[in-house]
């Protein structure tokens, strides 16, 4: 699917044949278009939530449902991005090294995640883990909650994350090759040996890109969780879905609140990509 | 490697580490009700409500917890998740282990009770069929009622928008609905042809359905949309309220529904949490004269007449109709007008 | 790829991988299609092609194709800019490029929604041209449109640094108006760039979710789309009729993958043989 790896940027582009005006009539309406539709709403997240003052601000942050959502969300991130990350690895080592039967079949379940509206998700896990469910009644009778508890929350993000690790090393690796491992494991070094010290290394811009691009829709999910949460609050309500109560709540300056942390997270999430560029420029 | 690089490899693990030192404080946050009412401990309740009844049910969370702690000893804390009340109701079958439920119509809790959760009787288990509060639905129009909306055909009207909630989805909107089509057939007395006229005119007059009542009203009071809201009682002067008194008027319609959101406690998970007895204190606090006077204040009509005379302002008078009375029972009234390819279907199809 | 097996790990990293595709997705997706088969044929053709339920495809795929479409002279315009020239900002505009996908879309829908309603910021200006935006389809289109943006941006702009100037100079030595090299020259070597951009931001913006319940005021008929229509089904305690929509939609996703994916050999042949 997509290659969201940075590509570093080759050439200083000098396009021949274009009359200054040009230029700068499309770099001005480029700047349009960005500021317009991408900058503007940014902006207004942050104006929208400062808006009655930090004191308010701070009051709508540290109120016990938000702080609690606060905690669910970088719990769920805390568990589904170190599966993701496993999982992405072993992944992207597995089709990019090996060839043998349904390879590409399998690649195609990775990406299905990327293509599945997260709302079918979410229905599909209620579908399986409800009380109704197919699997839903045996669990329960082993005392296992899923559907609108912590398991179905990560479940359901594990699902809408799946492919962000796996694609984005996967890209990585297909570029590079594997005679450096080749050459580690001629010299010596044992399997786990040549991963560590040269398979990783050498994926690194890709892993980690992978890693935040997994994070930030960890953390930002909505659709699929919604599905699945049960909107109890301070329970099982994420970031985002407690962004949706707040503002249900007739408290809209509260939910711009929570929606600036997370708008927070985007701008880290922007910026660690843009330096990941600029590393892998500069190796 | 990078310094920034080591970073990155580490933030999962500082991340579950902060998390997890937050679960500590959050004390088992995610197997709410299980403590169950083991000596000192706090008892959780979870209570699986609709829309608008979020500010009343902050206050008497809080009030039963008081009350409940000065009589048990017990400190008892009462978690809620609000949302379209058929919603919610399916969320409970699915599996949201609500230990009450609060609900905007008997259909919903009846859906609950057939997916084997609670007994079929419920409504007999406590006082006035298990309906501690009523309501009924009027319009909000804009300061000066520019539209000048005093009745249900006012609605109906080329060039008035009205703002309700979806009636497939939202308690309150099937209350408004069935409002609408009990007002125009008893107040004209000619009937169904005539109520269905009306009632389609009045929802092609309505251009977003929110799937609860409170994006209703968000659509009408915050994103300015339409002339007339369509909301229960306690929304309307809510919205007065947080909003301003200033930009908004009430209107009581001289005919309307007598809205009955009755509540249960789901037998099946409190009695897996161990909560049963708190589970029934805290619906019958709804009844006691604290739980009317709260009801009260909130905008609902208690079933206390003290209560009722201590609201200040005091209700309006509204001749209220019930659906056991126009539409034979909820069951009756679902399969017409709301299931697949009812009455709401096809006037809202016939439109488009 | 070689079907070398000197390289150690087959084994651990197929079990491994096989293990959590078969988990999270394979799992999972047989529960819908148990679900759908327990229907019988005509209920899940009612279901699935009730006229609210062909409504709501009709806005979907309609609203998705118009913004996919935006995107692509969007994309192509930003991404033109971002690889040509050299101006201040541009790192920033880079930046900002990726904000779709690092923006949780509960608060872009939110945001949107605020700021094209009739007293934001911007609807306040467009409103009184006859041009209401949140909730209508026009905002739907709008935030499908917003979460698409980066695909088409970030599908191009490589291919556009890889070409090679000296074809447009060529071209344009030998009298062709930038406009034509443009359609000569360029067009064609980023044209497989395009579509796969194109339809990687209307995969995403068929399933999207968040974001437009927000800005789309969920008429039936009018303004809702099949997400929210599914959503809808099992509020009204129709497991099947939603079972029935999400199979549709899955339909739609492994059809539209097998078309990214063909899309993308057909670019990479297509490099290929240009280098």
């Amino acid at each position: 699917m997509t290659r969201l790896t940075p590509t570093p940027a080759t050439r200083c582009g000098v396009a021949t044949g274009d009359r200054p005006w040009a230029r700068r009539g499309l770099i001005g309406l480029a700047a349009a278009v960005v500021s317009l539709f991408l900058a503007l709403p940014l902006a207004f997240v942050f104006v929208a939530a400062l808006r009655p003052g930090f004191g308010a601000f701070w009051a709508a942050i540290s109120h016990p449902d938000t702080t609690a959502a606060i905690r669910l969300t970088l719990l769920v991130a805390a568990i589904t991005v170190p599966i993701n990350t496993v999982f992405g690895v072993a992944a992207a080592w597995l089709i990019a090294r090996f060839e043998f039967r349904g390879r590409q079949a399998l690649l195609t379940l990775i990406d299905l995640p990327f293509a599945v509206s997260p709302v079918v998700a979410g229905l599909m896990l209620v579908l399986l883990f409800g009380r109704q469910g197919w699997l839903g009644p045996w669990l329960l009778d082993h005392g296992v909650r899923v559907v609108f508890a912590l398991p179905g929350i990560i479940l359901a993000t594990i699902f809408v994350t799946f492919p962000f690790v796996a694609r984005e090393v996967l890209t990585v690796m297909q570029a590079q090759g594997s005679a450096e491992e080749e050459a580690a494991l001629t010299l010596g070094a044992s399997g786990w040996q040549t991963f560590v010290r040269v398979t990783l290394p050498k994926a690194r811009w890709g892993l980690i890109y992978g890693i935040i691009l997994c994070n930030a829709r960890a953390m930002g999910e909505f659709g699929a969780v919604s599905v699945i949460s049960g909107h109890v609050r301070g329970e099982t309500s994420t970031m985002p879905l407690q962004v949706e109560n707040l503002y249900n709540d007739y408290h809209a300056p509260a939910a711009f609140a929570v929606a600036s942390l997370l708008a927070v997270l985007a701008l880290l999430t922007l910026a660690v990509r843009k330096t990941i560029e600029w590393r892998a420029r500069s190796p | 490697m990078t310094t920034t690089a080591r970073l990155f490899f580490f933030l999962p693990g500082l991340l579950s580490l902060l998390t997890v030192s937050g679960a500590g404080c959050g004390c088992d946050s995610d197997d709410a009700g299980s403590a169950g009412a083991r000596g000192g401990a706090t008892v959780r309740l979870l209570n699986v409500s609709y829309d608008t009844t979020r500010e009343l049910y902050e206050e008497v969370n809080a009030a039963f917890a008081l009350a409940w702690r000065a009589k048990t000893g017990q400190r008892v804390e009462v978690r809620r998740s609000h949302g379209g009340s058929s919603k919610q109701a399916r969320a409970v079958i699915d599996g949201l282990e609500a230990d009450v439920v609060t609900l905007a119509l008997a259909y919903d809790i009846d859906a609950i009770a057939r997916a084997g959760l609670l007994a079929t009787d419920w409504r007999t288990r406590l006082p006035h069929g298990s309906v501690p509060y009523t309501s009924t639905t009027v319009f909000v129009v804009r300061r000066g009622n520019p539209k000048a909306i005093r009745d249900w055909p006012d609605l109906a009207r080329p060039g008035v928008v009205v703002v309700t909630p979806n009636p497939k989805t939202s308690g309150g909107g099937r209350w408004n609905y069935l409002a609408a089509w009990g007002a125009a057939r008893g107040a004209n007395g000619d009937g169904e042809a005539a109520a269905r006229e009306m009632v389609a005119a009045i929802y092609r007059n309505a251009p977003v359905l929110d799937s609860g009542a409170r994006g209703s009203t968000t659509t009408f009071a915050e994103r300015g949309v339409g002339d007339v809201l369509l909301a229960c009682e306690s929304e309307a002067w809510l919205l007065a309220r947080e909003v301003g008194a200033d930009r908004f008027e009430i209107i009581a319609p001289p005919r309307s529904i007598l809205a009955e959101p009755p509540v249960a406690v789901v037998d099946e998970y409190a009695k897996r949490h161990g909560t049963e007895a708190v589970a029934r204190a805290y619906l019958e606090f709804l009844y006691s004269d604290d739980g009317q006077r709260i009801a009260a204040k909130h905008h609902y009509r208690p079933r206390s007449k003290e209560a009722e005379a201590a609201h200040p302002g005091g209700f309006p008078d509204i001749e209220r109709f019930t659906v056991d009375d126009q539409f034979g029972g909820w069951a009756a009234a679902q399969r017409l007008h709301f299931g697949e390819g009812g009455t709401f279907d096809r006037i809202t199809q016939g439109e488009r | 790829m070689p079907a070398r097996r000197v390289l150690p790990g087959f084994a651990p990293t197929m079990a491994l991988t096989g293990f959590a595709v078969g988990v999270v997705v394979v799992l999972p997706l047989a529960g819908l299609v148990l679900q759908t088969l327990s229907l019988d044929g005509p209920a899940f053709w009612n279901a699935a092609t009730s006229p609210r339920a062909l409504a709501s495809y009709r806005l979907t795929f309609g609203a998705s194709l118009v913004a996919a479409a935006l995107n692509v002279a969007l994309g192509l315009l930003v991404a033109w800019v971002l690889a040509r020239y050299r101006f201040p900002g541009r790192a920033l505009m880079d930046a900002l490029v990726d904000l779709p996908f690092a923006l949780p879309t509960a608060v872009a829908g939110l945001t949107l929604t605020a700021l094209y309603s009739g007293d934001g910021w911007v609807g306040r200006f467009i409103e009184p041209l006859g041009l209401p935006v949140a909730f209508t389809r026009a905002g739907v289109t709008l935030a499908l449109t917003f979460v698409g943006f980066p695909f088409v941006v970030r599908a191009v702009q490589p291919v556009i640094e890889d070409l090679d100037p000296r074809m447009e100079e060529a071209a344009a030595v030998l009298g062709a108006s930038p406009g034509q090299t443009f359609a000569r020259v360029v067009f064609p070597a980023i044209l497989p760039a395009l579509v796969t951009g194109f339809t990687l931001a209307f995969a995403r913006a068929v399933g999207e979710y968040g974001s437009v319940v927000f800005i789309s005021g969920n008429m039936p008929g009018k303004t809702e789309i099949t997400p929210f229509l599914i959503v809808t089904r099992l509020e009204e305690y129709d497991t099947a009729g939603a079972a029935a929509l999400g199979t549709v939609m899955l339909g739609v996703s492994f059809a539209l993958l097998l078309g990214i994916n063909m899309l993308q050999r057909w670019g990479d042949r297509r490099g290929a043989g240009r280098r």
